[in-house]
C-alpha cells in the first residue's frame, strides 16, 4: 500500500490537493481538500444587500457571471422583482457566454493536455495529438485562446467586461443594447459558429445538437477519424484508453434548470437516480462533519454557517459536503443535459453512468447548443424597448437565486434584517462534486470516482487520476470561497 | 526571461482576463519579447510532484526567477498561521513560498488589487487576516514589508485592478523584460503610471452629461452616473475608458458605476456601492484635482444650463432626442 499526494494540482481554477491510497496498482480510497479559505459569506455579513452584487461576483474569476446571477437572483426573490423581456434574454446571454467560455477553456486549456503528456508517446495517436494540445504551444490551443478572446467581446458589448460585471441586475441589464450593437452580437456570434464548426466538430452545430445515441456519436466521430477536427481526435484517443469506463462516481445526478425566458428554461431542471426525480430543494443541506468549519449537524443552506474552526479533528478539507436528501450528487454539463433530456446523453449514462469520456461529449454537446440558443436570443432582443426594472427591497425578507453555471448547480441563499444581509450562503458547483466524506463516512463524488484508478508502476501523480480530476473540470476558488 | 506564476486569495480572474489579450494574443506577446512560462497555475503541463520540483528548484535559485507574479491576496490568519492557505501537496503555508521565491526573484510583480493591496479578500471583518504583497490596504508594509526590493532593486510592482486589464499585465511584463521600468515609472502606490496617471472619466462615452450634470437616476439609463449611481470614475486612477475591455467595453460603458477597483481599500467604501454619498444633495468624493467650491459653483451653473436633449436623454435607457442636424446656411 502507498500513500499519494497530489499537488499542487493544476489546470483546475484554484488550489486542489487530492491524497490516494493505492493498493495493487489502482486507487483504493481518496481524499480531496480545498486548501483555500476567504470567508465570503463572513464578509458579506452585515453588508447592504446590493452590495453583493460587487462581492458576490468576485468569489470567482472563471464563473464570476454565474456568482453575480445567482446573487440578483437572490435579491430578486426577496423583492419578488421579475425583469423585461429584453433584461432576461441580456441575462441570459451573458451566462451562456461565460459556460461557453469555461467550457472551451476546459477542452483546449485544461483537459486536453494531459493527452499530450511524454507517458503516452508510444500511443498510435500521439503524432496527431500532441501538436495540437501540448500544453501552451498546441496550435489548437492557441487557436482556442483566440477564439476565446473574440467571443467575449460579446461581454465587452453586453456586460461591459469580463470577469466581474456589475450589469447583471435583479431587475435586467444595465446595459441597454442599441440597435448597432445587437447586430455586433450576431457577428460574434457567427465566428465563434465557425470556430466550432471548422475545428471543434467539423460538422454544423445543429448536427452536433442533434446526435441522439451512442451509436450515432460513434459513426459519426468514425467517419471524422484522421480528420484532426479535435471532438472526433478525442473520441478516438478516448477509445483506445478506455475513457467511458474511467472516474464511474455516484451516478446520481442534479441541475436546477437553466436559461429560462418567457418561464421556460431551456435546459430541464430535476434529479437523478435510475431515472429522472422531481428536484425537492428542502432536501439539500450542507454537511460540516469533516470540513474546518464549526458545527456537526448538516443544515439546509438558508439557515446554515460558515465558521472555521481550523484545529477540528477530523477535518481535511474547507469545503463543506452538500448531500441532496442524504446523498452526494454530481452536477454539470453532463447532469444539465441528463435531466433536459437530451437523447444521446441519456444513452451515455445508461450505458457507462458519469465518466471522463460523457463528461467531456456533454460539455461539447452543449456548447453547441449553447451558440443556437444565444443566436436566437440575440434575434429576440429588442432595442428601444426595456432591459431594466426597478428594484425595491424590502428591509426584511430572504431570497434563494439558483443557477447553473458551467461546472453546474449554483445556489445563493440570503436573509435581509433591517436592511442589511444577516446571513448568506453559498454553495457552488465543484463544493457538490469535490466534496468531502459526510457524517456518515460516505465520500464525495470525486471521491468516488478515482477510486479504481490504474496507477502506473512508478507514477507520482497517476495521469489516470489527473483525467478523471479534470473531467469535472473543478472550480475551487468557488467550492470553498 | 523566465516566468514564474502563483495565486493564493483570490479568484484566478486576472489569469481569466489576461488570456483575453488581443493583437497579439497572450502567447504571441509573451514570445515577443522573449518570456518563457516557467510555470503557471492554469496554464502549464507539470502537476504534483513536477511543478513541485519547479517551485523548489526556483527558491533554491537554481532556475533563474526572472519575473515573479501573484495572483491574490496573502493570507495571514488564522492567528498567524498562514493556514487560511497552504499551498496544496506542501502543508507550506503560501505565504512562505511567496516570502522565499520573492527573495529570489528580479522582479515581483503583485498582479490584481488582491496582491497588490489585499482586495475584495480583505472586505467585511478581513477573515483570513489578507493583506497585499507590499501593502496592507493603503498602508505600506504588507507581507515582505517596506523595505523590500526584488533583485533587481525595485519594489514589488502593483498592476491593481479587479480584475486587471489583460494588457495592464502584458506591458508591465515587456516593459521588465525589455529593462524599461524603473522607480521613477511607478506612482506613490507604486503602480506603473502609464496606467495609473489615468482616470477612468477620460473618454468615458457619457462625458457630456457629466458636463451638464444630466445624471442617470436608475440603472440601464444613459446619463451620468456619479451624481447618483455612485460612480467613482472621476476619481479612479485606470485608463478603462481609452484602452477598453473585451472590444469595446468598460463598466460605465455596460451601464454601471465605476467602482474604483484599482485603488487600495476599494473593497470598503465607507458607503453602499453604486449609491453616492452626499451632504445637503452635493456628492461627498469630488472629481479629482477639483477645489469643492469651484465644483459647487460649476455644477450648478450647468444643470441650469442643461440643453433639453442632454435632460431627457439621461434619464431614457435609449436616445429620445438626437442632437439637431446643422444645414449650411443657404448661399
Amino acid at each position: 500500500m502507498t500513500r499519494l499526494v497530489l499537488g499542487p494540482f493544476n489546470r483546475v481554477e484554484g488550489d486542489l490537493d487530492v491524497r490516494l491510497e493505492v493498493r495493487d496498482g489502482q486507487v483504493a480510497e481518496a481524499w480531496v481538500n480545498s486548501p483555500l479559505y476567504r470567508g465570503f459569506e463572513q464578509i458579506l455579513h452585515g453588508k447592504a444587500p446590493t452590495d453583493a452584487l460587487v462581492i458576490a461576483p468576485r468569489i470567482c474569476g472563471i464563473c464570476s457571471v454565474s456568482q453575480s446571477v445567482a446573487a440578483a437572483r437572490a435579491l430578486a426573490d426577496a423583492a419578488g422583482a421579475g425583469m423585461p423581456r429584453n433584461g432576461e434574454l441580456a441575462t441570459n446571454l451573458i451566462l451562456a457566454c461565460e459556460n461557453l467560455a469555461d467550457h472551451i477553456t476546459h477542452f483546449y486549456l485544461f483537459f486536453m493536455p494531459d493527452f499530450a503528456r511524454e507517458v503516452y508517446a508510444a500511443e498510435p495517436w500521439y503524432g496527431e495529438v500532441e501538436p495540437r494540445f501540448r500544453a501552451t504551444t498546441g496550435s489548437a490551443a492557441r487557436a482556442a485562446i483566440a477564439a476565446r478572446a473574440q467571443l467575449l467581446h460579446l461581454m465587452g458589448t453586453l456586460a461591459g467586461k469580463w470577469p466581474h460585471t456589475l450589469s447583471l441586475h435583479p431587475a435586467g441589464s444595465t446595459k441597454p443594447v442599441q440597435v448597432q450593437e445587437r447586430l455586433r452580437l450576431l457577428a460574434i456570434l457567427g465566428a465563434f459558429r465557425r470556430f466550432l464548426e471548422q475545428h471543434t466538430f467539423g460538422d454544423r452545430l445543429e448536427a452536433v445538437a442533434g446526435l441522439d445515441s451512442a451509436d450515432v456519436l460513434a459513426d459519426w466521430a468514425g467517419a471524422r477519424r484522421g480528420s484532426g477536427f479535435h471532438l472526433p481526435l478525442f473520441l478516438g484517443v478516448a477509445d483506445v484508453l478506455g475513457l467511458e469506463r474511467l472516474g464511474r462516481a455516484t451516478d446520481r445526478f442534479m441541475s436546477y434548470g437553466a436559461l429560462a425566458s418567457g418561464g421556460e428554461p431551456l435546459f430541464a431542471r430535476g434529479c437523478w437516480h435510475r431515472g429522472p426525480l422531481p428536484l425537492d430543494l428542502s432536501a439539500v443541506a450542507e454537511d460540516p462533519s469533516h470540513s474546518w468549519m464549526q458545527g456537526s449537524r448538516a443544515l439546509h443552506p438558508s439557515g446554515g454557517t460558515t465558521v472555521p474552526d481550523a484545529d477540528k479533528p477530523g477535518a481535511y478539507s474547507w469545503c463543506k459536503a452538500p448531500r441532496l436528501a442524504g446523498e452526494p450528487v454530481e452536477v454539470g454539463a453532463l447532469a444539465r443535459q441528463l435531466m433536459d433530456g437530451h437523447p444521446l446523453v441519456r444513452d451515455l449514462v445508461e450505458r457507462g453512468g458519469g465518466n471522463v469520456r460523457s463528461r467531456v461529449v456533454a460539455r461539447l454537446l452543449e456548447s453547441a447548443r449553447l451558440v443556437i440558443a444565444m443566436e436566437d436570443w440575440v434575434r429576440a432582443m429588442r432595442p428601444g424597448e426595456p432591459f431594466c426594472g426597478r428594484l425595491r427591497l424590502p428591509s426584511d425578507g430572504v431570497g434563494v437565486g439558483l443557477v447553473e453555471a458551467a461546472r453546474g448547480s449554483l445556489g445563493h441563499w440570503v436573509e435581509i434584517r433591517h436592511g442589511r444581509i444577516l446571513n448568506y450562503q453559498i454553495i457552488a458547483p465543484t463544493t457538490w462534486n469535490f466534496s468531502p466524506r459526510d457524517a456518515n463516512g460516505t465520500p464525495g463524488p470525486l471521491e468516488q470516482a478515482l477510486v479504481g484508478a490504474p496507477v502506473r508502476p512508478g507514477e507520482h501523480t497517476p495521469v489516470a487520476a489527473q483525467h478523471i480530476v479534470r473531467s469535472f473540470d473543478p472550480c475551487m476558488v468557488c467550492t470553498v470561497h | 526571461m523566465n516566468l514564474l506564476w502563483l495565486q493564493s486569495g483570490g479568484c484566478g480572474g486576472c489569469t481569466m482576463s489576461l488570456l483575453c489579450a488581443e493583437s497579439p494574443d497572450l502567447p504571441a506577446t509573451l514570445e515577443g519579447v522573449g518570456i518563457r512560462l516557467l510555470w503557471h497555475p492554469s496554464l502549464s503541463e507539470e502537476t504534483g510532484a513536477e511543478a513541485l520540483s519547479l517551485l523548489e528548484q526556483a527558491a533554491a535559485g537554481a532556475a533563474g526567477l526572472d519575473l515573479f507574479c501573484v495572483e491574490g491576496a496573502m493570507l495571514r490568519g488564522p492567528n498567524g498561521s498562514g493556514r487560511f492557505h497552504l499551498m496544496a501537496g506542501t502543508d507550506t503555508p503560501m505565504t512562505h513560498w511567496v516570502q522565499r521565491l520573492a527573495a529570489r526573484a528580479r522582479y515581483t510583480v503583485a498582479v490584481g488589487t488582491c496582491a497588490a493591496f489585499g482586495g475584495i479578500t480583505a472586505g467585511g471583518p478581513n477573515p483570513t487576516d489578507a493583506c497585499g504583497l507590499q501593502f496592507d490596504g493603503s498602508h505600506a508594509g504588507g507581507l515582505l514589508g517596506v523595505d523590500y526590493r526584488s533583485a533587481e532593486g525595485l519594489p514589488v510592482i502593483n498592476v491593481a485592478g479587479c480584475p486587471t486589464h489583460p494588457n495592464w499585465v502584458t506591458e508591465t511584463l515587456m516593459s521588465l523584460a525589455l529593462g524599461e521600468l524603473g522607480q521613477a515609472d511607478l506612482d506613490e502606490l507604486n503602480r506603473p503610471r502609464m496606467f495609473a496617471d489615468h482616470l477612468v472619466h477620460h473618454g468615458c462615452p457619457r462625458n457630456e452629461f457629466y458636463e451638464f450634470k444630466a445624471s442617470a437616476e436608475h440603472a440601464s439609463e444613459l446619463g451620468c452616473m456619479m451624481e447618483h449611481l455612485g460612480c467613482l470614475g472621476t476619481q479612479a486612477h485606470a485608463d478603462c475608458n481609452t484602452r477598453l475591455w473585451n472590444g469595446d467595453g468598460s463598466c460605465t460603458r455596460g451601464g454601471y458605476a465605476c467602482i474604483n477597483c484599482t485603488a487600495p481599500e476599494f473593497e470598503e467604501p465607507g458607503h453602499v456601492f453604486q449609491q453616492t454619498p452626499k451632504i445637503a444633495g452635493i456628492p461627498i468624493g469630488l472629481p479629482t484635482d477639483m477645489p469643492r467650491a469651484w465644483f459647487v459653483a460649476l455644477a450648478s451653473l450647468s444643470k441650469a444650463a442643461t440643453p433639453e436633449r442632454l435632460r431627457r436623454n439621461a434619464a431614457a435607457d435609449h436616445i429620445q432626442v438626437p442632437p439637431t442636424v446643422h444645414k449650411p446656411k443657404p448661399r
